[in-house]
C-alpha cells in the first residue's frame, strides 16, 4: 500500500474496499459507500474530537527536552481531565519516525515536567517511557494550555505538519481522543443527508481512542491500552432497534468496534452508559453487536489488522491485504477505506437464532 | 412529547456565548447562569475575561478572537472541554466596522473586513466547528441551537452603517440557509434583532444617544434566552 502523505479527509479520489458476506471483494470510489448499506442499517461513529495531545517541554531533573503525548484517560468526566496516562519521547520532533527517536530521560515518580503555561508531576512510571501524570492545575488552564502549546499527535509519513482543524472529523463533538477517529474522516455532512433520505441511521458514542504507537515495539505490543467511552441512549436504542428489525450494525472505526463489543461482552447487549474497554479484539472474538466495520486500510502486523479477525477468516483477510497491495490502495489516516462485513467464518449465527440461544 | 414551554428548561443546558464581557454578551452569560446552564465564554481581553469569569463563579472565560482563524478551534477545544459537549452556542461578538461610523464611500476597506471577520466569518467557522457537538446533541434528544444575534440595521438600509449592516445581513442570511440545511438534523439556527440597547457599542455608534430611550441589555437577554428555549421545546416536541 501506499503512504497517504496528505492532511485532505476526504480527497474526490478516494476509494473503498469491500468484503461482503461471503468474502467476495468488489473495489468502489467511497463516495458510493451509501449504496453499500441498506435501509434500516446503522451506522454508528465515535463523535470523540482529537486533543492537541503532544506537548514539548523539559524533564526538570535532567534538564533534557522531552516531547509528552497524553496517551489515555481513565473516564471521560469534565472535572477529571488534569491526570493522563502518557507516552514520553526524547529530543526531536514528528518529522523523526516514531521509532527512530531518541529515548527520553529515565523518570522518577514524583519529577516534574515544565511545558509553556504548565507543570506536570510524575505520579507512576508505568514501563519505560509510560507514565502517570497529574498536571497540578484547574481543568480550565490545562485547557488553555493544551490550546495553545499543544499540538496533534503528528505522523512521520505526512508532508506538512497536522493543525487541530485536520484532525477533527466532521461531526467531532467532546475532545477526548488522543488521536483521531480516523474512519470517520469519510463521512460529511452530505452523507449525512443521503444516509437520512435512504432510511439508514446515523448514530454517535464517544470512544477517548488513545496512542497507536510509543517509539517502543515491545511497548507497542501492550497497545491498545484501557479505554473509556460512553454511549448514549439514543444510541443504545437504535442499535436495539437495527438488531431488532435484522437489520445490520456498522460500525465506523475500529474504536466503535471496541466499545460496543466491551458493552456487550459485559451486559449481554450495547446499553446506554459508560465503560472501560480493557478487551482486544482478534480471530476469537465473537462479535455480539457489530456487523460490520468501516475502517482505514491497515497493515498486518498492527492491533487494528489483528482486530479484523474478528470478522473475517485468515484466508479472506490475505486475500484481502494482496488486493489492497495489487490495487496500490492508500494506507494511514488519511488513507482510503475498507467496508468489511461479518462473515466468512465458521457458521455465523443470525441475530434471531443468537437470540434464540440466548433465552435457551 | 413534552411541548409545553417550561422555564426550567435551560437547567443543565451547555451554552457557550462570544463577546460576553461587556453589554448584551455579559448580560446574555448572566441570564443563562440564573436560569442553571452551564457557561462557557470567550472574549478578545484576558485581563477582563478573567475578572468576569471570577465575578459569576461556574462559567468558563476563554480568551481569544473569533475574527482569528487560529482561534476558533482553539475556542472550541476549551468549550467542549470544560462543558463536555455544547447545547447552545451564541454568536454575540460583533464589529461596528469603522469608528465613528463612516460612509459607505470614506469606509476603508480593512475596517470593512474587521466587520465581515467578526460578524459573519467568525460565527460562520465557530458554529462549523462546534456543529458536531451541536449535532450530538441534538440525536441524544437534548436540541440544540444557534443563535446569532442581528440587528435592524441587516434590515434598513441605515447611512453610515455600511460595514456593519452588510454583515449583519449576510449573517442574517446565512442563519436561514443553515437552519433549513440543518432541519433534519435536529439543530436549529437563527438571528435575533435585539433592539437598541445601551451598551459600549451602541455608543461608539450614536455617542448622543439619550441612554434613558434605550433598552436594558437585561431585558434584552431575557427575551432572547426565553426564544431559543422556546425553539428548543418545539425542537423536542416534533411539532416543527
Amino acid at each position: 500500500m501506499i503512504a497517504a502523505d496528505r492532511a485532505e479527509q476526504r480527497p474526490a479520489q478516494a476509494r473503498l474496499l469491500v468484503v461482503d458476506e461471503h468474502g467476495g471483494i468488489e473495489h468502489a470510489a467511497r463516495a458510493k459507500l451509501a449504496q453499500f448499506l441498506r435501509p434500516g442499517d446503522l451506522l454508528v461513529a465515535n463523535d470523540a474530537a482529537t486533543l492537541p495531545a503532544s506537548l514539548h517541554g523539559v524533564h526538570a531533573r535532567s534538564g533534557r527536552s522531552i516531547e509528552l503525548r497524553l496517551a489515555g484517560r481513565e473516564s471521560l468526566r469534565v472535572d477529571a481531565a488534569t491526570r493522563f496516562t502518557a507516552v514520553l519521547m526524547g529530543e526531536g520532533d514528528w518529522r523523526l519516525d516514531t521509532n527512530a527517536r531518541p529515548a527520553p530521560p529515565t523518570v522518577e515518580p514524583g519529577d516534574a515536567l515544565a511545558f509553556p503555561g504548565l507543570r506536570a508531576r510524575v505520579l507512576r512510571v508505568v514501563a519505560a517511557r509510560i507514565v502517570e501524570v497529574d498536571f497540578e492545575c484547574a481543568a480550565d488552564v490545562l485547557w488553555a494550555a493544551l490550546a495553545r502549546h499543544g499540538r496533534p499527535v503528528q505522523y512521520a509519513h505526512l508532508r506538512e505538519p497536522l493543525a487541530l482543524w485536520d484532525v477533527w472529523t466532521p461531526f467531532a463533538g467532546a475532545p477526548l481522543a488522543f488521536e483521531p477517529p480516523s474512519a470517520g474522516f469519510a463521512i460529511d455532512w452530505a452523507l449525512l443527508r443521503v444516509l437520512r433520505e435512504r432510511g439508514i441511521g446515523f448514530a454517535t458514542l464517544t470512544h477517548a481512542a488513545g496512542l497507536s504507537a510509543t517509539g517502543d515495539a515491545a511497548l507497542d505490543a501492550r497497545l491498545p491500552l484501557d479505554e473509556p467511552y460512553r454511549i448514549p441512549a439514543s444510541t443504545a436504542l437504535a442499535i436495539q432497534r437495527a438488531r431488532d428489525s435484522g437489520a445490520r450494525v456498522v460500525a465506523v472505526g475500529t474504536t466503535v468496534v471496541r466499545a460496543l463489543e466491551h458493552s456487550a461482552a459485559v451486559h449481554g447487549r450495547a446499553v446506554a452508559g459508560e465503560g472501560l474497554a480493557t478487551q482486544r479484539i482478534g480471530a476469537l472474538t465473537r462479535l455480539r453487536v457489530v456487523d460490520a466495520l468501516l475502517s482505514g486500510t491497515h497493515e498486518p502486523g498492527t492491533s487494528h489488522h489483528a482486530l479484523l479477525r474478528a470478522f473475517v477468516d485468515e484466508r479472506t483477510l490475505a486475500r484481502v491485504d494482496d488486493a489492497l497491495e495489487r490495487h496500490a490502495y492508500r494506507t494511514h489516516e488519511f488513507g482510503d477505506s475498507v467496508l468489511m462485513h461479518r462473515g466468512g467464518r465458521a457458521t455465523p449465527l443470525t441475530h434471531s437464532a443468537e437470540r434464540q440461544a440466548a433465552s435457551a | 412529547m413534552t411541548t409545553a414551554y417550561d422555564p426550567h428548561r435551560a437547567h443543565g443546558l451547555r451554552v457557550a456565548v462570544t463577546g460576553a464581557t461587556k453589554g448584551l454578551g455579559l448580560a446574555l452569560v448572566r441570564e443563562w447562569l440564573a436560569r442553571g446552564a452551564r457557561v462557557a465564554f470567550v472574549a478578545r481581553d484576558e485581563a477582563l475575561v478573567r475578572v468576569t469569569e471570577r465575578s459569576l463563579p461556574g462559567t468558563h472565560g476563554i480568551a481569544a478572537d473569533v475574527a482569528n482563524k487560529e482561534d476558533i478551534h482553539r475556542i472550541a477545544l476549551q468549550v467542549l472541554g470544560t462543558l463536555g459537549g455544547l447545547d447552545v452556542l451564541v454568536n454575540n461578538a460583533s464589529s461596528l466596522g469603522p469608528v465613528p461610523l463612516a460612509l459607505l464611500a470614506d469606509t476603508e476597506c480593512e475596517d470593512f473586513e474587521r466587520a465581515l471577520a467578526t460578524n459573519l466569518l467568525g460565527p460562520f467557522r465557530l458554529t462549523r466547528a462546534l456543529l458536531g457537538a451541536l449535532g450530538a446533541s441534538a440525536r441524544e434528544g437534548r436540541g440544540a441551537a444557534v443563535l446569532n444575534i442581528s440587528s435592524d440595521a441587516a434590515v434598513n438600509a441605515y447611512e453610515g452603517w455600511g460595514a456593519y449592516g452588510a454583515s449583519k445581513a449576510a449573517l442574517a442570511h446565512m442563519s436561514r440557509i443553515w437552519d433549513a440545511e440543518l432541519h433534519g438534523e435536529g439543530v436549529r439556527v437563527m438571528a435575533l434583532d435585539p433592539g437598541d440597547m445601551d451598551t459600549e457599542l451602541h455608543a461608539l455608534a450614536v455617542p448622543d444617544a439619550d441612554p434613558a430611550t434605550l433598552k436594558r441589555p437585561a431585558d434584552a437577554a431575557r427575551e432572547l434566552v426565553d426564544a431559543v428555549l422556546g425553539a428548543l421545546a418545539v425542537r423536542e416536541g416534533g411539532s416543527r
